[in-house]
């Protein structure tokens, strides 16, 4: 529907009004990430009588009331006021909770995987491998965001993937209101492969992907403390780029975050041996063994994204798989945060949330993997996650249990706004849903 | 990720995945010489050479050994019933026997010495159907030893038998089994036009795949339509290379197999009238496509695209064979009309898209549309992840339905994983719903199959308890995870 697409393109102009218009006191809140306006025709929007999971400190709360202004939570609870001239929408007997999150998609680099020309994940110069920053290459107007994004899911990690070298670059966290700007947070994090991936890149071995990470990150120090004997070329030659030695540094300082795709249990070991070793600040990836590690994993702390539905013992790393991975590595203490590892199909996280529960994980953890726990992950938990005073209004009204196949979304917010919940595919729907008009199918427009 | 799987090939991160496109090809016996009544106008002249070949064996090759593991007779009571018939019996039962169904209904007593399953707040279906799967073509562990699902040394190649690489302890096997998976049709992969023969199994553990073999099933052709033949053998600079190609390299193959029918068909019209004449050489490729001709083999067409379909549709209609099924029909729901009218089915998956060109514009409501307009739907896996839950994929695909105002309800749905698919591999009267004198192929849940919380509790192939989740003895394990995954305990 070109009416959606316009008013993407409206947000922009939207939001800079906001962020000068916005609360005060909220100010800072707003950081780098875009803020868009309510909707135009009112400031204020009072959703009621909803079943609110706020993932906050208020719990869960039956018939409750979510107000939203200029983009933001500005109350969640039960019985309070409705501000005058706000616009009610009648929630009864559904539910809202916080907009959900995929912890590891690549939206907004890809339109279609076989055509080469739409994919920007992956990055094959040796010479451009750490500082590869996916937001260079995003695509706001990308048609997989409607797609996703009128299923309730809010925001996403997009992680490059791995070229010729075990590091891949620099993810983002990307908001999916549309609009010129995506970007919540960037970047958000280092994205490395190790085992099988690591070790093909490396040349052969683990131990060679170890050593090749390791010298990687002594180089970033060397090079951070020694810049101008560089530019001097009076130190020794370094193993990366200057650009990726640069991109490497906040790494090596463990300021910003190594995300490690493994999946042998082993694997899991040497990637948390490297990260006390060299202090980084690790978050584990797939981890498909992990559970067989789950107390060392708890130990260090190391935050894990999984796809709960990953059982095949499809390589010899993930021979352990199970459907209770997620169920067991929580009852260790780890925290998790859920990912597809899709893009056109990140809409089906809440499948493998549902799929965990099934297979042991308490429900409310689930939501939480969605929600709250990225939101902590990638250090936006002041902005997102959950339904509090201040934080952003990124929600869903669904019609159901938001974990069940059969519940549907029936409203999106993104900072506030009530997207169209309309996708391109949603126009092919309704173009070939009765056949046989006078005309062809091709005159049947939005 | 699946290799096999196609919409995958590039949607998963941090794999470093291949793009070896699975296509499915169908596998069927030989005809079993078949005999023509009229012989042919134009009476091809006999080969030249006198080569001593032997009539192709009228007996089924690489017969069925499959025998059902016997067991108590058995009387589940007190379920939601889905038979896949059309009922839905609520408070029902249904008891089985000697490996058949006997009674389903609201009063079925239990025999003297019969098992009786409490199944009270419980669902029963019948085993679950895959019309789409490479599972023991292409394995886990997805290594190069394993991969053995696409004969892509030629655009036809209509010889092959998928059967002959099913390797019976593929572990993926029983993952599906606790999915509910009690038949499934392993097709060869995509890459070639005619990618060769599937085979219908029992997902039953066992040591060679003849005693997987569905007793009587009738064999599938694989072929493929557009991106993956055409991509393949244009990038070996080879035909086809374009989707004009890929319909000429299919009406090559078939005129070849019209001209070899009627070779056979003069020779067994002059035996038969007592005259003295020279078999035709026997041509192994050439032999599964008469048995299309002849309608004993089924054909499962890999086939995106709406326009193509209807290429293939009078590729069919030329050479005078039926279409059993469109598979991965992304865009069943644009000519749904016509899918209803010639009477083909649409194997589709309940979300898959955008992965490549030709899966571009699927949508939710495809499998809904495709049941409203009152054609044959079903929803297929290519995936031994989406085969351990065609379940909850069916149940995504109902729901969209409803909410886009198709009303699709769970009787409706179950068939679309059971009885559907079992029509379009030809073994409707043996299996796939849940009748009187049908094999007990049944499936246990503990709740609404297309609720997310529900498991499989009870899986039950001709009769037999072959998985029970609360029964670690009843949960197969293959050679290949023994010892490797002990620590993960019980069912993955």
């Amino acid at each position: 529907m070109s009416a959606p697409r316009n008013l993407w393109a409206g947000l922009s102009l939207l939001a800079s009004v906001a962020s000068i218009a916005g609360v005060a006191g909220l100010a800072g809140l707003t950081a780098a990430g875009p803020v868009s306006a309510a909707t135009a025709s009112s400031g204020v929007v009072a959703i009621t009588g909803a079943k609110v999971y706020t993932l906050g400190r208020a719990g869960t709360l039956d018939d409750a009331t979510v107000v939203v202004e200029n983009g933001r939570i500005r109350a969640v609870g039960k019985g309070i006021a409705i501000p005058a001239g706000a616009r009610t929408i009648d929630a009864r007997g559904k539910v809202v909770t916080p907009g959900l999150f995929d912890s590891l998609t690549q939206i907004g680099l890809v339109e279609v995987n076989a055509v080469a020309g739409t994919r920007d994940g992956t990055e094959q110069n040796d010479h451009i491998t750490a500082a590869f920053d996916v937001a260079d290459a995003l695509n706001p107007r990308s048609i997989l965001i409607p797609v996703n994004r009128i299923e309730g899911l809010t925001g996403a990690v997009v992680a490059p993937t791995p070229g010729k070298s075990l590091l891949a670059g620099r993810g983002a966290v990307i908001h999916l209101g549309g609009g010129p700007d995506l970007l919540v947070r960037s970047p958000v994090a280092m994205f490395a492969v190790l085992g099988e991936d690591g070790a093909r890149r490396a040349g052969g071995s683990r131990a060679g992907a170890m050593l090749l990470l390791r010298s990687a990150l002594d180089d970033a120090l060397d090079y951070a403390a020694h810049k101008a004997a560089w530019e001097r070329a009076e130190r020794r030659p370094y193993s990366l780029s200057h650009l990726d030695l640069e991109a490497l540094v906040p790494v090596a300082r463990g300021e910003l975050p190594l995300v490690v795709a493994v999946e042998r249990a082993s694997d899991v070991e040497a990637a948390l041996r490297l990260a006390k070793e060299r202090r980084l600040k690790l978050i584990l990836s797939g981890a498909e063994e992990g559970w067989m590690v789950a107390d060392q994993i708890a130990a260090a702390k190391v935050p894990v994204l999984l796809n709960p539905m990953q059982d095949l013992p499809s390589n010899f790393e993930k021979l352990g798989a199970t459907l209770e991975n997620a169920a067991r590595l929580h009852r260790a203490g780890v925290t998790l945060a859920f990912m597809t590892g899709d893009s056109h199909n990140a809409r089906n996280l809440r499948q493998g949330a549902g799929n965990a529960v099934a297979y042991g994980l308490p429900w409310d953890e689930a939501l939480k993997a969605m929600t709250v726990n990225p939101a902590r992950i990638w250090h936006l938990e002041n902005r997102l996650g959950s339904l509090e005073p201040g934080k952003e209004a990124d929600l869903v009204i669904w019609d159901g249990d938001p974990l069940e196949l059969t519940t549907g979304a029936v409203q999106v917010f993104i900072h506030g706004v009530e997207m169209p919940m309309k996708s391109r595919q949603t126009e092919l729907r309704d173009r070939y849903k009765n056949l046989g008009g006078p005309l062809p199918p091709a005159y049947d427009k939005p | 990720m699946k290799r096999c799987r196609e919409s995958l090939v590039a949607g998963l991160l941090l794999a470093g995945m291949g793009a070896a496109a699975c296509a499915s090809a169908p596998v069927a016996p030989p005809p079993a010489a078949a005999t023509l009544k009229t012989p042919p106008a134009t009476a091809p002249a006999p080969p030249s050479t006198p080569a001593p070949a032997p009539e192709p064996p009228a007996a089924p090759l690489f017969p069925s050994t499959y025998q059902r593991i016997p067991a108590p007779p058995t009387l589940l009571r007190n379920a939601t019933v889905l038979t896949a018939a059309g009922d839905r019996i609520e408070g029902g039962s249904i008891l089985f026997a000697d490996g058949k169904i006997a009674a389903v209904g609201r009063e079925v007593a239990a025999p003297a010495g019969a098992v009786v399953v409490d199944a009270t707040g419980k669902w029963v279906t019948p085993g679950i159907i895959d019309i789409h799967s490479h599972l023991g073509v292409y394995a886990s562990p997805e290594v190069e030893g394993l991969e053995d699902g696409n004969e892509a040394t030629d655009p036809v190649t209509a010889d092959v038998w998928a059967e002959h690489s099913v390797w019976p302890q593929d572990p993926q096997f029983p993952l599906a089994l606790a999915g509910g998976v009690t038949s499934m049709e392993i097709l060869p992969g995509s890459a070639n036009l005619i990618g060769g023969r599937s085979v219908t199994v029992k997902n039953v553990p066992a040591r060679t795949a003849q005693a997987m073999k569905f007793p009587g099933a009738p064999y599938g052709l694989k072929m493929a339509c557009g991106e993956n033949p055409k991509r393949v053998y244009g990038a070996k600079g080879r035909p086809p290379s374009t989707r004009m190609g890929n319909i000429a390299g299919d009406r090559e193959a078939w005129a070849k197999a019209v001209d070899y029918k009627k070779k056979w068909d003069y020779y067994r019209d002059k035996v038969k009238h007592g005259e003295k004449a020279e078999p035709p050489s026997r041509d192994i490729e050439m032999e599964t496509l008469v048995g299309v001709l002849n309608g004993e083999i089924r054909v499962q067409n890999h086939c995106y695209r709406a326009d193509e379909m209807a290429q293939m549709i009078d590729v069919a209609k030329e050479f005078g064979y039926k279409i059993a099924a469109f598979h991965h029909a992304v865009e069943s729901y644009k000519i749904a009309d016509l899918l209803a009218k010639e009477g083909i089915c649409s194997a589709m998956w309940a979300d898959w898209w955008g992965f490549k060109m030709e899966a571009l514009d699927g949508i939710r409501e495809n499998i809904a549309l495709v049941e409203k307009a009152g054609a044959c739907a079903i929803v297929h896996s290519d995936s031994a992840d989406g085969i351990q839950r065609l379940n909850q994929e069916a149940a995504k695909a109902m729901a969209a339905g409803n909410r886009a105002g198709i009303p699709i309800t769970r009787e409706q749905a179950i068939r679309w994983i059971t009885i559907n698919p079992a029509k379009a591999m030809g073994i409707d009267q043996q299996t796939g719903s849940l009748e009187p004198g049908k094999m007990a192929d049944v499936v246990l849940w503990s709740g609404d199959p297309f609720s997310v919380y529900s498991r499989t509790e009870k899986v039950y192939v001709d009769g037999a308890l072959l998985f029970d989740r609360n029964d670690p003895k009843r949960q197969p394990e293959m050679d290949f995870s023994l010892g490797m995954t002990d620590a993960a305990g019980g069912v993955r």
